[in-house]
């Protein structure tokens, strides 16, 4: 177990586009921390950076308080499992769980034991002797895991190691995940550009936009209070409705926006009148589109309702909506940032 | 809209029945595989049922008739000792040739999968020896070779390691030659099986490496437990297309060494034919190239069910 950390990190691949950008993070032991962010925006070169696979441009990577840049992958004791789950096609997987122990020369008489440790961890102690293309997805999924796991290093690094399941054994496959993670305590780093899977999975989340952090925090805190316009936009599906109101940015999360016979109203709350143009079923909710009338123009936004709560509104009529006041979030026009509430 | 649809359900003149031909995969296999087919049996099948056909008969440049001896043509070849130096001659220059490629195509190969500046020029060079016509070549390394003007010979004596009396005669000693019969192949060779080679490192994923990386792998044990067997099947093709052109070739010796001095160079293409051309002889000459037609045929197909036993993913 160890902490990790990054100081002013940057990466070019080119010299005018930064794929990382001066990025300063520090994960405490045993955390699981998640990487997230649009395609693109540099998580995986963040990673590669920390597991020594990439050469930083700028900045330096510290393992247990240790400046690490300079070192070899292989002395920084960490694991990797990658997108592609990299098993050696020609090895056994038996082979492929006892390799890091071998490279690492661990005594042969220890090795069988450890690898079965390992398999049984994750369920495949009986496919130790089939090759990896004998496998299905998952289960190679999991030999990666194993293989990751089974030298017990200080760090695991996962580079979207879900996102060739299907959508089914994604979701069993997240829960073990977590729960392995809370067993054996050891700091994780997970990128992903699935918001659904870094609110799941992730103890913290960091939001990275075009090379650069967002936002650092708990699931709820980026979804509840977003750093900015960018947050805003990207988590939640859908996103925040952000509307122009003269000098900021006014954002509210379409299941905040409700018809007024849906909600008790006080002075905490904010009416809107709304005329629908569309309504969407998606089985536990439903999605109404229309145009916000009124004050400063009409804007485009979208209400989330639970299928429980009946529509008092025929397409194409009016009616009023309320937004609880706390529920309303300002953000600065120029910046994007987060600002005090301007009266409306 | 009828008159459209009558159209495509009715075309008609020559320009429509070519372009149903152009759709049918039993005719185009056909086209497409007819000049290659015309070319192997014109240019392979027939000189080798006409070699299999003279083997067995008497026939000499001069005759015009010829008669069936059997086995005889073999038995002679056999009997002779310059046969066996000949055996024993194209097995060396086979193996030690074959096994001086492998070590340096790899070598080359990987050093070509590093980034550096002026890359493409280290290709283009390292191309050129396959490009350049081989006659060329050789009579280069003819000059290299010669008695008195080797750059070779000049270079070391300049150097101080031999005196003005004592330098090596690169083709008129029997090692010596073979050695340097050995170094044009191996020259000739090289660029085609690093590029070959340059293909199967190139087809091992890049997080294959890295995942051997974090792992832990030093140098030797990524080299021989993850690369090897991962261009294995590649580099067996090579091997067996190295061995298979290695054993049959005579062009570099023909041109060297003549198969000299003392048939110290003489392997079984060149002896054939010295004796079936030069010597006129041309019975015992197809006996002699025959003779490794069998164990080149099991080679072939032992490497090639090795390269399918190995193959991955
Ligand atoms: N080896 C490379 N050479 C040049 N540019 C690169 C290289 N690797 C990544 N990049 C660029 O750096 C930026 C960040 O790439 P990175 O792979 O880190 O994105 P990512 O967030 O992991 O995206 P994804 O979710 O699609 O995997 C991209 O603009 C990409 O084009
Ligand atoms: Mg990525």
């Amino acid at each position: 177990m160890a902490t990790v950390e990054t100081r002013k990190i940057s990466k070019f691949y080119t010299h005018e586009q930064a794929a990382v950008d001066g990025i300063d993070l520090f994960i405490p032991e045993g955390e699981f921390i998640v990487f997230l962010g649009p395609s693109g925006c540099g998580k995986t070169t963040l990673l590669r950076m920390i597991a020594g696979l990439e050469h930083p441009t700028a900045g330096d990577v510290l393992i247990d308080d240790r400046v690490v840049t300079a070192l070899a992958p292989r002395d920084r004791n960490i694991a990797m499992v990658f997108q592609s789950y990299a098993l050696y096609p020609h090895m056994s997987v038996f082979d492929n769980i006892a390799f890091p122990l071998r490279a690492r020369q661990f005594a042969k008489a220890e090795i069988p034991g450890k690898v079965r440790w390992a398999a049984e961890m994750f369920g495949i102690a009986r496919f130790l002797e089939r090759k990896p293309r004998e496998l299905s997805g998952g289960e190679r999924q999991r030999v990666a895991l194993a293989r990751a796991l089974v030298r017990e290093p200080q760090v695991f690094l996962l580079d979207e190691p879900l996102s060739n399941l299907d959508a089914k054994l994604r979701t069993s496959a997240r829960d073990e995940l977590q729960q392995f993670q809370r067993r054996i305590g050891t700091t994780t780093i997970y990128v992903t550009h699935d918001q659904v899977e870094a609110m799941g999975l992730g103890d913290r989340v960091v939001v990275l936009s075009q090379g650069k952090v967002r936002q650092v925090g708990k699931p709820l805190e980026v979804y509840d209070e977003p750093a900015d316009t960018f947050v805003a936009g990207f988590l939640g599906s859908p996103p925040m409705n952000l509307i122009d109101r003269g000098s900021a940015i006014l954002g509210f999360r379409p299941e905040h926006f409700l018809p007024i016979e849906a909600r008790e109203t006080g002075n905490d709350a904010v009416r809107f009148t709304f005329r629908v143009t569309r309504v969407e079923y998606l089985g536990a909710d439903r999605l109404v589109y229309g145009m916000l009338e009124g004050g400063a123009g009409e804007a485009k936004v979208l209400s989330r309702l639970p299928s429980t709560v009946p529509l008092p509104v025929q397409l194409g009529e009016r009616h009023e909506f309320v937004i609880g006041r706390r529920d309303l979030k300002f953000f600065d026009r120029q910046t994007g940032l987060r600002t005090a509430p301007i009266p409306l | 809209m009828t008159a459209l649809a009558s159209h495509a359900a009715a075309p008609t003149g020559a320009r429509s029945r070519l372009r149903r031909l152009a759709d049918s995969e039993r005719f185009l296999a056909w086209a497409l595989l007819a000049p290659a087919v015309v070319f192997i049996v014109a240019l392979v099948g027939f000189p080798f049922v006409l070699a299999l056909l003279y083997s067995v008969t008497n026939v000499t440049v001069g005759t015009q008739s010829a008669s069936f001896v059997g086995l005889a043509k073999f038995r002679q070849a056999m009997e002779s000792p310059a046969f066996w130096g000949a055996v024993r001659n194209t097995f060396l220059f086979t193996l030690v040739s074959q096994a001086l490629v492998i070590v340096l195509a790899g070598t080359l190969a990987r050093l070509l999968m590093m980034e550096f500046r002026g890359k493409w020029f280290v290709r283009l060079l390292i191309l050129l020896p396959w490009v350049a016509p081989i006659s060329l070549g050789s009579i280069g390394w003819l000059w290299i070779f010669d008695s008195i003007y080797s750059v070779i010979n000049w270079t070391l004596r300049h150097i101080g390691i031999f005196g003005p009396e004592t330098w090596p005669i690169w083709l008129g000693q029997p090692t010596l030659a073979m050695a340097s019969i050995i170094t044009v192949h191996v020259w000739r060779m090289l660029p085609l099986a690093a590029i070959i080679m340059l293909a199967g490192f190139s087809g091992i994923p890049k997080d294959i490496h890295d995942a051997a990386a974090i792992d832990g792998a030093g140098f030797w044990r990524r080299e021989l437990q993850i690369i090897l067997p991962l261009v294995l099947p590649i580099v067996l093709v090579a091997v067996l297309f190295g061995i298979v052109f290695t054993a049959t070739d005579m062009i570099v010796i023909f041109i060297i060494t003549r198969g000299g001095p003392f048939d110290s160079t003489q392997v079984l293409a060149s002896l054939a034919y010295y004796t079936g051309i030069d010597g006129g002889d041309l019975a015992e000459g197809a006996a002699i190239s025959l003779f490794l037609f069998p164990l080149l045929v099991a080679i072939a197909y032992l490497m090639l069910r090795l390269a399918r036993r190995t193959e991955v993913t």
